[in-house]
């Protein structure tokens, strides 16, 4: 039981994970149509933008209160990151989606690449507060509490997403503008503006990630990002493009069926399973768990 | 007055035979630069800055045949990408089929190399047939998250070495009982060249044979208007089910020679990253043409091989290739949507007017 327990919560924690990175991802899919390959390197400069305040950016530190700050800085500069990639990249190629596809293509390349030559490609020990070290006990299995962290990051996340998406007007402008973009800048609505806000939303939710992921597994490199990516891709083709709801379900699906079967299983074939799972999703339901029919 | 209508007017297509002598010539130009690349290795000029040592060196040819092999790789790519319009991530996973399929083959099962290698050509050309029958049943975006999906589970299989049989992050170098004697040794690294040469002209023939026929027009057809082919009652899936199956074994072809001409595998073929690099030179090179694939598969692993070599002198972040490739690729995506080839056209009106300043 004990056992059972810790791989619910473990792969919870996976999941929480993954719907950081899907979430983002999903949410500029469905209103911009980019399928942003430089998501992954949102979630490094998070990473490392927390790594190099927790040991220069003063009153940051590696532990407690400094830690928060640290983070925060984090998610500041992937936000940012985000927000400029989408202004000067992603806007003067509108509506031209497979040269977006490109653009983001060879900025995970040469933004990797620039990480690599500043910091070097071995990973760097990541800072871990105390308390992110120790475990809880719950239901007699000791649990991790980083997993625990993780757990609680996405669920605040999913529902400030979802607060802001249902209760303000430029959500409503996002949620429009996702089921029909056309229809939203006919009626004389900056979707534009929306644009660059999702694409500040998704870097600051893949840089927390990139900020816990780093206190999860210990260590920051620079290829980090891309394979979290192929899963949070994975995510979004399965939660449905442009729902955050779906994401939502499909990274608890995915993360519990990756810890459960790596556990059971050998090592390695949780990861297959997952992907079965996406072509068994793509033969029933095309469209996703919770999304609309994809075109191309 | 009547003189400069003329010159306005568009010119009309001349027949072949009457063609001028000079565009005559350019018909036996691939001819030409084959003939020039089959005598490559007799030539002992020094290339310095561009090779180290003579051009014959085996090391100069084994980075040539590697060339030559995403050049061929390149152009198979474009055959999903350029020709048909499908956005695969997946590419590299028929090319780590054809690596590691022919290298257990060999390795572990002892077959002698043709066999081997037709086994894995024909294995993986079944299973791009079966995954892109799935992964078809969605289109553009998501055809691309698929197919990354997909060729991720390769990458997580060689990563695992499930049963001992790919060696795991240390790759699988190649055993030599298998193979013939003329691809044995350093001194035989000219055969290995003109193999992957073959290879290359195979596929650029394949390619361009299948473009120019029927089915060559209804791909352009499905990369431009997909729905006006389904409206002429043509099946899409199907067509973009044969050049995805046509581009995977062509790509498996390319991992023969490749496990060939370096001597084993290494878990590296099978990373997503290689997909983005065929991508990338693609795009680089002019997609959609017969050429350009090729002149951009080629160039791409020589600046990344000279890079690397180079990456001691070079500052900070320029030692990175991937930095230097993935920032020229941004620019040519922004600056020369059609590549390497495109640069004739687009030098030719610059040429016309200056040839016609002077009269007027």
């Amino acid at each position: 039981m004990s056992t059972f327990i810790l791989l619910t919560l473990t792969g919870l924690g996976l999941a929480a994970l993954y719907f950081l990175v899907a979430s983002g991802l999903s949410l500029v899919f469905g209103l911009a149509d980019v399928l942003n390959f430089a998501h992954g390197l949102f979630l490094s400069v998070g990473a490392y933008a927390t790594w190099w305040a927790a040991g220069h950016l003063p009153g940051a530190g590696p532990t407690g209160f400094g830690f928060v700050l640290a983070a925060a800085f984090g998610v500041v500069a992937g936000a940012a990151v985000a927000a400029l990639v989408e202004l000067v990249l992603i806007r003067p190629l509108y509506s031209r989606t497979i040269e977006q596809v490109l653009v983001t293509v060879g900025l995970s390349l040469a933004g990797v690449a620039l990480l690599q030559a500043t910091w070097g490609a071995d990973p760097r020990p990541f800072p871990r507060p105390e308390w992110t070290r120790g475990v809880t006990g719950i239901g007699g299995a000791n649990i991790p509490n980083a997993s625990l962290l993780l757990v609680l990051a996405a669920a605040a996340v999913l529902t400030l997403l979802l607060l802001f998406l249902r209760f303000t007007r430029v959500g409503l402008v996002i949620r429009a503008g996702v089921e029909n973009r056309e229809m939203v800048t006919a009626l004389g609505i900056d979707v534009r503006k929306a644009f660059t806000l999702v694409f500040a939303i998704g870097g600051a939710a893949a840089a927390l990630a990139g900020a816990l992921g780093g206190v999860y597994l210990g260590s920051v490199s620079p290829a980090q990002g891309g394979s979290l990516l192929i899963f949070a891709f994975i995510v979004v083709v399965i939660g449905g493009m442009g729902s955050v709801v779906g994401s939502a379900y499909a990274a608890v699906a995915v993360g519990l069926l990756q810890q459960f079967v790596n556990y059971y299983g050998t090592a390695g074939l949780g990861d297959i399973c997952v992907v079965a799972l996406l072509a068994i999703v793509l033969l029933v339901r095309p469209q996703g768990i919770a999304g609309r029919a994809v075109t191309a | 007055m009547t003189q400069a209508v003329s010159a306005e007017a568009p010119p009309a297509a001349t027949p072949p035979e009457l063609a001028p002598p000079r565009r005559r010539l350019a018909a036996f130009a691939p001819l030409v630069v084959l003939v020039v690349a089959v005598l490559l290795p007799y030539s002992t000029l020094p290339l310095p800055g561009l090779f180290d040592g003579a051009l014959n060196k085996p090391g100069n040819l084994q980075i040539l045949a590697v060339c030559l092999v995403f050049g061929g790789l390149a152009a198979s790519y474009d055959l999903l990408f350029g020709r048909t319009g499908l956005l695969s991530f997946g590419h590299a996973l028929y090319f780590a089929a054809g690596v590691y399929g022919t290298d257990v083959l060999v390795t572990h099962a002892g077959f002698p190399l043709w066999q081997a290698a037709v086994f894995a050509v024909v294995g993986s050309t079944i299973l791009a047939a079966l995954l892109g029958a799935i992964a078809l049943r969605t289109a553009g975006i998501a055809f691309a998250m698929v197919t990354l999906a997909f060729a991720q589970v390769g990458a997580i299989l060689v990563a695992r070495d499930f049963g001992g049989l790919t060696g795991g992050e240390e790759g699988l170098p190649l055993a030599s009982d298998g193979l013939p004697d003329f691809l044995l040794g350093v001194a035989n690294t000219v055969n290995l060249y003109w193999l992957a040469l073959a290879y290359l002209a195979v596929v650029v023939l394949v390619v361009s044979r299948v473009a120019a026929s029927p089915t060559g027009r209804v791909l352009a057809g499905l990369r431009d208007d997909e729905r006006r082919v389904g409206v002429l009652g043509l099946d899409p899936y199907r067509y973009k089910l044969v050049a995805f199956t046509l581009a995977g074994g062509l790509a498996a072809l390319g991992g023969v020679v490749y496990l060939l001409v370096v001597g084993g595998a290494s878990p590296h073929v099978t990373s997503s990253e290689l997909t983005l690099s065929l991508l990338v030179m693609v795009v680089l090179g002019g997609p959609g043409t017969r050429w350009g694939p090729v002149l951009g598969g080629i160039l791409y692993m020589y600046l990344d091989h000279r890079l690397t070599s180079l990456s001691a002198d070079l500052p900070g972040p320029l030692g990175q290739p991937l930095f230097v490739l993935g920032a020229i690729f941004i620019l040519a995506v922004y600056f020369f949507p059609g590549g390497l080839a495109s640069l004739r056209t687009r030098i030719a009106p610059l040429r016309a007017a200056l040839k016609r300043s002077p009269t007027s």
